[in-house]
């Protein structure tokens, strides 16, 4: 009997149950604070499908072997152009231009995943390292871009000046919420009660299943062999190199999905510096679902954002209620996120040598 | 004439990103139209500002752990110690000496247990100092928002938000801890150098004759000489009135470094050729370099350098904590404990392998580092005079580690020069590239975006490089280099 506890309890890790009771803490102490706890928990089945495609994208990089995918920035700034080229092209109808915004992402990270991935396969043995850096300096370039970009739509650029990017870009006349909005439904009353946003959920748990699809097709597999054990896969005739291109294009042009859909939840395009540390919260998020360095799957990622983005979402209005000044879930948040890729960190490296 | 050529193309291949980033200083200077004492005056402020912290990084490169990343967190021992001594309402040197005294246990605390982290992960110190330096912001965020005030009761309406808990954004230093280091007088370094050598002094030869050891205490009576004689030159009112200043014009600096090169490089010669009577010993180096001296010397009289020399004053004791700090690393490669972190980075099977405690040796080369880290953010405030309490600390490791990989640093292998090198040329594009943004684009926040580029950019390319060189490396060859290491040391 100790024996399976132990076993449990070494399965789950320490960070995931202090995370777990954690949250249930959080909800159980919000109805005596007089929250409403269906508001909460329909703030957190929002932001979880809202975030979930971003994490999503972790699944191929671990598989492909290139460990915990930081650079998923390079997505993240091909999906921002994507969507402000759409949003430039001034299409009409909000569903055409997400569809537009999507395909341009998806082409322009594609390419830059690529790219990347060729980079990887050099630097094989300190990706992590080296893929912080290259998401930094993508989004540090942008800047500049953002800033010379001849774009002429008045919602993309300053009115004053007439050059460069705002900093937030509303997506009203867009794609704001169409996803959100699509056969969405409330139980219980409009304003206290769980407002759940079918399309969003749908279009999350649809490119899980896409995603689902690919890594069990032939080049799916193959792609996971050639990240568990590359001389083994090399041997049976699998170009090692090329899987691990291949996963990791398609993590990055997830994570371009996956900005856009978060993007148009949000109702704002955030540019500049505003990506810069959403590698670390998706890569935070899949680690909680229970994903390792070597290894994650579409289960990982389901639980890990409820959890992740449950705790934020039902932690601020507790902790607002309890210290009004202050933002405390943002401190939180910083240490959940970096503990646990720690934790991961020191699980999988190590030894005397 | 061909072994001349392939020296050439190694010294380019060699320096390639120091010679690039001249070239991107000199271009951005020229674009801004930046004045050159402008430029030479702040440059000279960001280094005795920036110094110290880029050198606390050589330490662990030496140790094979990387790029420091989690310097962070001696910065952040620095800050809780400043808040502190500022509540209490200590200034000036007093002040700043406190907050040393009561900061290094506190970095060699955090040190200890960060050293004692990167050795559960070996081979990813890099990242894990990254995501180190992140998470202990958000305790440190934590204790500064929520604990202070809000569990250890602190009241100071300048110091806390006006709820009662949480420090304020930012603690103006003007006042109390604000240039107390930069401005030490000279005549009182002259002075605490005076007690600290008669102090030996008196003490060696009192050890010697309460032990009887049957040294001669000439010496030491001849050294206590020299100190009182140099002593009282100070007392001298020429000299008094040059020493009671703290700044030093660039100028006399200058002079100054170049007669002590010069003197340095006869005592050479004069101690292997007539002393030690080694005919081997070449005398071309140290001519060269006396001809070197004597030349710059007479540069400082070409008008414009003059001009730079005469507009620029730098803090004498800042200075001499940089160069202090240069000496250590430059020491502790000769004791046995810099060998054994030279054997430790080089392989750790080999250290291992050779009776070489390596856990121990990589958490004493974090702890040192980032001691060293702590003081270097603690000259960083005194000299930037406003303390952002939550921002001082977060761009720190970013920073420290692009400047010092402009300097031509890797992962592998660091120097002082390199260190310095690599902050004249990092600072002078911070100094210039927003106005130069301004002038070729018009636009100053181009200028500022491509300077964190820079930053970002020369880390990852490095980082890059670096996993690219090991990866093509065959394994048996690099043990075999750390062998014979070993085997000298």
């Amino acid at each position: 009997m100790r024996e399976k506890i132990n076993n449990i309890y070494e399965n789950i890790g320490l960070p995931r149950i202090i995370i777990i009771s954690f949250f249930v803490f959080m909800l159980i102490i919000s109805a005596p604070l007089g929250l409403s706890v269906p508001n909460l928990l329909g703030d957190a089945i929002r932001r979880w499908a809202m975030y979930g495609i971003l994490v999503l994208a972790m699944v191929p990089a671990v598989q492909c072997g290139i460990g915990l995918n930081f650079g998923i920035s390079l997505g993240i700034v091909g999906g921002l152009l994507g969507s402000t080229l759409a949003i430039e092209l001034e299409i009409a109808n909000p569903l055409i231009s997400i569809m537009v915004a999507m395909l341009i992402g998806i082409a322009i990270s594609s390419l830059l995943g690529i790219g990347y991935g060729l980079l990887l396969n050099k630097v094989k043995g300190s990706e992590m390292t080296v893929s912080t850096y290259v998401g930094f300096s993508v989004i540090a370039f942008m800047n500049m871009v953002w800033l010379s970009l001849p774009f002429k739509n008045g919602e993309l650029i300053w009115p004053i000046g007439q050059q460069g990017m705002r900093n937030t870009i509303s997506l009203n006349s867009s794609f704001g919420e169409v996803f959100n909005n699509f056969l969405d439904f409330h139980i219980g009353d409009e304003v206290t009660g769980l407002h759940i946003p079918t399309g969003l959920i749908l279009f999350f748990l649809f490119t899980c299943f896409i995603v689902y699809i690919f890594m069990r097709s032939k080049a799916g597999i193959a792609m996971s062999a050639a990240g568990a054990n590359p001389v083994f896969t090399q041997a049976s005739g699998i170009n090692v190199n090329k899987m691990r291109v291949l996963g990791t294009a398609v993590s990055t042009a997830l994570a371009s999905v996956g900005i856009i859909t978060y993007a148009q939840s949000y109702g704002f395009l955030q540019l500049y510096n505003a990506p810069l540390m959403m590698g670390f919260h998706s890569v935070a998020a899949v680690l909680i679902g229970g994903a390792s360095v070597k290894r994650a799957k579409i289960s990982h990622v389901i639980i890990g954002t409820f959890l992740f983005q449950g705790i934020l979402a039902v932690a601020l209005p507790v902790v607002n209620k309890l210290m009004p000044e202050g933002n405390l879930s943002d401190v939180i948040r910083i240490i959940i996120s970096n503990g646990i890729i720690l934790y991961a960190l020191s699980k999988t490296k190590g030894g005397n040598r | 004439m061909d072994n001349f050529k392939n020296k050439f193309l190694n010294f380019i291949n060699e320096n390639k990103v120091v010679m690039l980033f001249v070239v991107l200083c000199i271009g951005a200077i020229y674009a801004s139209g930046n004045p050159l004492t402008f430029v030479a005056g702040e440059l000279f402020t960001r280094i005795g500002r920036n110094g110290f912290m880029v050198l606390s990084l050589l330490i662990p490169v030496l140790a094979g752990m990387g790029l420091n990343f989690g310097i962070t967190i001696g910065a952040i021992a620095a800050q809780i110690a400043v808040f502190w001594i500022v509540y209490w309402g200590f200034e000036g040197i007093s002040g700043f000496l406190l907050s040393v005294l009561m900061a290094t246990p506190i970095a060699i605390l955090f040190g200890y247990l960060v050293g004692k982290l990167f050795n559960k992960m070996k081979g990813a110190e890099m990242i894990a100092g990254m995501v180190l330096g992140y998470f202990a912001d958000g305790l440190y965020q934590l204790f500064f928002l929520y604990i202070i005030g809000g569990i250890i009761p602190v009241s100071n309406e300048r110091l806390i938000i006006s709820g009662g808990i949480g420090v304020k954004n930012t603690i103006d230093l003007a006042g109390n801890l604000k240039y107390s280091l930069d401005t030490v007088s000279m005549l009182k370094l002259v002075e605490i150098l005076f007690y600290v050598v008669v102090a030996v002094a008196i003490f060696k030869i009192i050890f010697n004759k309460v032990k009887k050891t049957g040294t001669s205490i000439v010496k030491d009576i001849i050294i206590l000489a020299v100190a009182i004689v140099a002593y009282a030159i100070t007392f001298i009112p020429s000299v008094e009135a040059f020493l009671a200043s703290d700044r030093l014009l660039l100028l006399y600096a200058v002079t100054i470094g170049l007669v002590i090169m010069a003197l340095l490089q006869v005592w050479r010669i004069i101690n292997n050729r007539l002393i030690k009577k080694d005919k081997e010993y070449s005398i071309r180096k140290p001519i060269v370099l006396i001809i070197v001296a004597i030349a710059a010397y007479g540069l400082t009289y070409v008008k414009p350098i003059e001009e730079i020399l005469f507009f620029v004053n730098i803090p004498v004791t800042t200075y001499l904590c940089i160069v202090a700090l240069c000496v250590f690393n430059n020491m502790l490669l000769k004791t046995r404990l810099g060998q054994n972190m030279r054997t430790v980075g080089q392989s750790r099977v080999v250290a291992n392998a050779a009776g070489i405690d390596v856990d121990r040796t990589r958490i004493i080369a974090m702890v040192l580092s980032t001691v060293l880290a702590c003081w270097g953010q603690l000259i960083y405030l005194q000299n930037i005079g406003t303390f952002s309490t939550y921002g001082a600390h977060t761009q720190v490791g970013q920073f420290a580690i692009a400047a010092l990989l402009v300097g031509g640093a890797s992962v592998q292998k660091a120097t002082n020069k390199q260190a310095i090198i690599g902050v004249i040329l990092f600072h002078t594009l911070f100094i210039v590239a927003p106005q130069a943004g301004k002038e070729l684009f018009n636009n100053a926040q181009l200028g500022e975006y491509f300077r964190v580029f820079v930053a970002y950019g020369v880390i990852a390319v490095s980082l890059a490089m670096h996993a690219w060189k090991t990866g093509i490396k065959p394994i048996g060859k690099d043990n075999k280099h750390a062998k014979l290491e070993s085997q000298k040391a």
